[in-house]
C-alpha cells in the first residue's frame, strides 16, 4: 500500500468516525438548541440549528412549574446510593463466582442472565407489596433498594468478567510472598479491579438516574419524586408536550450523567479493555 | 488502615443518609387527609387545580386535601399497582376509557349515592354513560373535547368555499370536495390527517355517520359489525389520500402536534385536531397567522362524535369516601368547572358551566366548541372488554394499511370484523 492510499484510508476512517460522532451527539445538540427556542420557533416548518431569537424562557418556565432541583437531588441520592451499594455487594459476589467455578456459581450466573428478561410490569406488584410490608413505599431507601436489586444482576455479570481478567497467578505470587487472603484481595486484586468497579458503578448510576417506572409507582408525594417522574409532568394526554420547558428540563437532566461519565471515563476505558481479554 | 477507615466512614454516611430520607410524614393530628392525584399538566390548568385545592382547605380545616401531580404517562399501570397494594389516592383523576378495568376490578367506589343531586343533574346522561358500568357510577366526567377542524382562515376565505358552522356543517361528501378544491398540488393539501393512533379518531368521528362498529347482542356480549355507516369516515380519509391527493399521506403517521409546523407553514389548509390544541396554536402560530375552528363534518347522525371525558373517581379502599365525594362536588361546582375548562382549553360537561359567557366567547373560537357539546357521545368501544387488544393488534395496523392504500376496504372489513371478533370472544367467554 502506497503512502497515498494509506493517507486516503486514514482520512476515510476519520470521516467515518466523525459521522458516527455527529450521529451520537445529534440528539443532545438538538435538545440544547430546542431548549433555547421560543414557542413560535419550535413550530417552524424549517427549523434552524441556532435559535433565531434565543430565550431563557423555557428554563424559567421549567423551574417555575416544577421542583426540578429537589427532584434532581432525589435522583442523585437514589442513583449514587444504588451505585455504591450495588458495587459493594456485587464485588465480593463476583469474585467468588469467578474464582470458584462450582455448580452453584454456574447456576447463579444462569439466573443472572434469566433475571434480565423479566419486564418491569411483571415484578412491580409483588415488589410493591413487599416494600409496603417493610414500610418502604414512598421512601427513597425503598426506591434505592429496588434499584440495587435491579442493577445487581448485570453489575455482577460485568464484574465476573473483570475478575476473570485478573490473572490468578498474581494472587498466588502474593500468597507465596506471605500475603494473607485479605491482604492479597485488598492490595493486589482490588487495584486491578478498580476500572471494572468504576464501569460497573457508572452503569448502576445511569440505570438508576434514568429509571422512570419504579419511581412513578413507588413514590407518592411530590417531595420524594425523582427527575424522570417530574419530567413527565410536561407531557399531557396522548403525548402532547410542552416542548420548550420539557427540552430545557431534559437537557439539565442529562448533565449529571455526563459529569459522572467525564470524571471516570479514563477508568472505564481501562476497565472495558481489562474485561475484554481473558488471560 | 486508612482505606478501611474511609470505607467505614462512607458506609456510616450512607446509612445516615438513608435513615434521613426515609419516613412518610403520616397523618396530622385527628384531621382527615385526602390525597388527590391530578393529571393536570398545563401551566394554567395546574394553577387552577392548586387554587381550588387551597380554597377547599381554607374552608374545610377538618378535611385537608393534599394535591399530588400525577402523570398521563403510564397512569394505568401506576394506578393498578397502587390499587393492588392498597395505596391508591383517595380522589383519582383519569380518563373515562381507562375506567372499565378498574371498575370491573372493584377498585373504584360506586358514586351513585355519594354525589349530590345538583352534580348528578348538572351533567348530561350521555356523559354519565361514559363512567357507568353495570349500573354503577365509577367516576364523574368533567372535561371533554370534541375533534374539530382547525383551519387556515385566510386560505379558506380566498378559496371561496362555504365556511361551515355548527348549524350548517359540511357533510362528509362536501368535506371531500372542499379539500379537493383547496388542495393546490405541489406540496399543498386541503387537509392533513394526523393518524398515528387511527382507531379512536376513526371510531369517534364515525358516530356522525351512524357508524358504531361495536354492537351488543341480546345476551349482552359485544360483537363487531362493519356496516355501510362505518365505512363513511375511513373511505373519506382513504380517498382523500389515495384518490384525490387532497390529503397528505406523510402526516398519516404523525401525532397532532407534528402537523402544526406544516399547518403554520401553509402546507395544509386544515388539520382535524382536538379542541384543546388551540392552546398550542395560540402559543406557536406565527404572528398574523389567521386560524379558525370549524366543526367536524356531519353525517346521517349530524355532528355526533365520541369522546372519552376526563373523570374524577374515588378509590374503593378510601376510608373517607363521603368526604372525597364532597370534595369532588366542590371541585366541580359550575364556576370551578369553568376555571378547569379554561385551564385545559377543553369543554366542561356540566350544563351550568357551559352557559358561562367565558366559554361562549368568539375569542379563540370557544363558542364553536361549546356549540358542539350537546352532540358528544360516549366513545363507542370504551366499555367493551378486549377493546385495547383489538385496537392495538387488529384495528391499528389494519387502518394504517388501509389509509396508506396498502389494502382495500374489503380486506379492512375482514380484518376488523373476523380478527376482531376472535379477540372479543376471548374476553367474553
Amino acid at each position: 500500500m502506497t503512502s497515498r492510499t494509506k493517507g486516503a484510508a486514514r482520512a476515510g476512517q476519520y470521516l467515518a468516525l466523525l459521522a458516527y460522532l455527529v450521529f451520537l451527539v445529534f440528539p443532545f445538540l438538538w435538545l440544547l438548541s430546542t431548549s433555547f427556542k421560543p414557542a413560535r420557533e419550535l413550530a417552524d416548518l424549517h427549523p434552524t440549528w441556532i435559535p433565531e431569537d434565543p430565550t431563557l424562557a423555557n428554563y424559567r418556565q421549567a423551574f417555575d412549574e416544577q421542583p426540578l432541583l429537589r427532584a434532581a437531588g432525589n435522583s442523585l441520592i437514589a442513583a449514587l446510593s444504588a451505585a455504591a451499594i450495588a458495587v459493594v455487594i456485587a464485588t465480593p459476589m463476583a469474585y467468588v463466582m469467578a474464582r470458584h467455578r462450582t455448580l452453584l456459581a454456574r447456576a447463579a450466573t444462569g439466573w443472572v442472565v434469566v433475571s434480565q428478561a423479566f419486564p418491569f410490569v411483571l415484578v412491580i406488584i409483588p415488589l410493591f407489596l413487599v416494600l409496603k410490608n417493610l414500610h418502604l413505599i414512598n421512601s427513597l431507601p425503598g426506591l434505592i433498594m429496588v434499584y440495587v436489586v435491579w442493577a445487581l444482576p448485570f453489575a455482577l455479570w460485568m464484574l465476573v468478567g473483570y475478575v476473570r481478567a485478573v490473572p490468578v497467578e498474581l494472587e498466588e505470587a502474593a500468597a507465596v510472598d506471605g500475603a494473607g487472603r485479605l491482604r492479597t484481595l485488598v492490595s493486589v486484586t482490588a487495584p486491578l479491579l478498580a476500572p471494572g468497579i468504576g464501569a460497573t458503578a457508572l452503569f448502576a448510576f445511569i440505570t438508576a438516574w434514568n429509571e422512570f417506572f419504579f419511581a412513578l409507582v413507588l413514590l407518592k408525594t411530590p417531595e420524594k419524586q425523582t427527575l424522570p417522574v417530574v419530567l413527565t409532568h410536561f407531557i399531557g394526554a396522548e403525548g402532547v408536550a410542552d416542548l420548550g420547558p420539557l427540552a430545557a428540563a431534559a437537557f439539565l437532566a442529562t448533565l449529571p450523567s455526563l459529569v459522572v461519565f467525564a470524571l471516570i471515563q479514563k477508568r472505564i476505558t481501562g476497565g472495558m479493555l481489562a474485561g475484554a481479554v481473558k488471560s | 488502615m486508612r482505606r478501611a477507615r474511609a470505607l467505614a466512614a462512607a458506609a456510616a454516611a450512607l446509612v445516615l443518609l438513608l435513615a434521613g430520607c426515609s419516613g412518610d410524614g403520616g397523618d396530622s393530628g385527628g384531621r382527615i387527609t385526602l390525597r388527590f392525584q391530578s393529571l393536570a399538566w398545563q401551566q394554567e390548568s395546574v394553577a387552577a387545580n392548586k387554587e381550588l385545592v387551597a380554597e377547599w382547605n381554607a374552608r374545610h380545616p377538618d378535611v385537608r386535601v393534599e394535591y399530588v401531580q400525577g402523570s398521563w404517562t403510564s397512569v394505568h399501570d401506576q394506578l393498578l399497582t397502587s390499587f393492588e397494594g392498597g395505596e391508591a389516592p383517595d380522589v383519582i383523576h383519569d380518563a373515562s376509557d381507562d375506567l372499565a378495568d378498574f371498575a370491573y376490578g372493584g377498585y373504584l367506589a360506586d358514586l351513585g349515592k355519594l354525589l349530590p343531586r345538583r352534580l348528578r343533574a348538572d351533567i348530561p346522561r350521555a356523559s354519565w354513560d361514559t363512567t357507568t358500568f353495570g349500573g354503577k357510577v365509577y367516576g364523574v366526567p368533567f372535561l371533554q373535547e370534541p375533534r374539530v377542524l382547525i383551519a387556515n382562515a385566510r386560505w379558506l376565505k380566498e378559496s371561496g368555499v362555504r365556511i361551515p358552522t355548527p348549524d350548517k356543517p359540511w357533510s362528509w361528501p362536501e368535506f371531500r370536495s372542499v379539500t379537493r378544491e383547496l388542495g393546490a398540488g405541489k406540496g399543498k393539501y386541503g387537509v392533513a390527517w394526523p393518524l398515528k393512533e387511527p382507531v379512536s379518531a376513526t371510531l369517534n368521528l364515525s358516530l356522525s355517520a351512524g357508524g358504531e362498529l361495536f354492537h351488543r347482542r341480546p345476551d349482552g356480549k359485544a360483537e363487531i359489525r362493519f356496516e355501510d355507516a362505518d365505512a363513511v369516515v375511513p373511505r373519506t380519509v382513504h380517498d382523500q389520500v389515495n384518490v384525490d391527493g387532497s390529503a397528505s399521506g406523510a402526516t398519516l403517521g404523525m401525532g397532532g402536534s407534528d402537523t402544526l409546523p406544516g399547518f403554520f407553514g401553509g402546507k395544509y389548509a386544515m388539520v382535524p385536531l382536538g379542541f384543546s390544541y388551540r392552546q398550542q396554536i395560540v402559543q406557536q402560530a406565527p404572528k398574523g397567522f389567521d386560524w379558525q375552528v370549524l366543526p367536524a363534518p356531519a353525517g346521517a347522525d349530524g355532528l355526533a362524535q365520541g369522546v372519552s371525558p376526563q373523570t374524577l373517581s374515588v378509590a374503593e379502599d378510601s376510608p373517607h369516601k363521603k368526604e372525597a365525594a364532597a370534595f369532588v362536588d366542590f371541585f366541580l361546582r359550575p364556576a370551578n368547572m369553568v376555571r378547569l375548562a379554561r385551564g385545559d382549553w377543553m369543554l366542561p360537561t356540566g350544563e351550568e358551566a357551559l352557559k358561562d359567557p367565558a366559554l361562549r366567547t368568539e375569542k379563540n373560537d370557544w363558542a364553536t366548541g361549546t356549540a358542539l357539546a350537546r352532540h358528544l357521545r360516549p366513545a363507542p368501544a370504551q366499555s367493551v372488554r378486549g377493546y385495547p387488544e383489538w385496537s392495538d393488534k387488529v384495528a391499528t395496523p389494519a387502518l394504517q394499511e388501509y389509509y396508506s392504500g396498502a389494502i382495500g376496504l374489503d380486506e379492512l372489513r375482514k380484518r376488523l370484523v373476523e380478527d376482531g371478533n376472535l379477540v372479543l370472544r376471548r374476553y367474553q367467554r
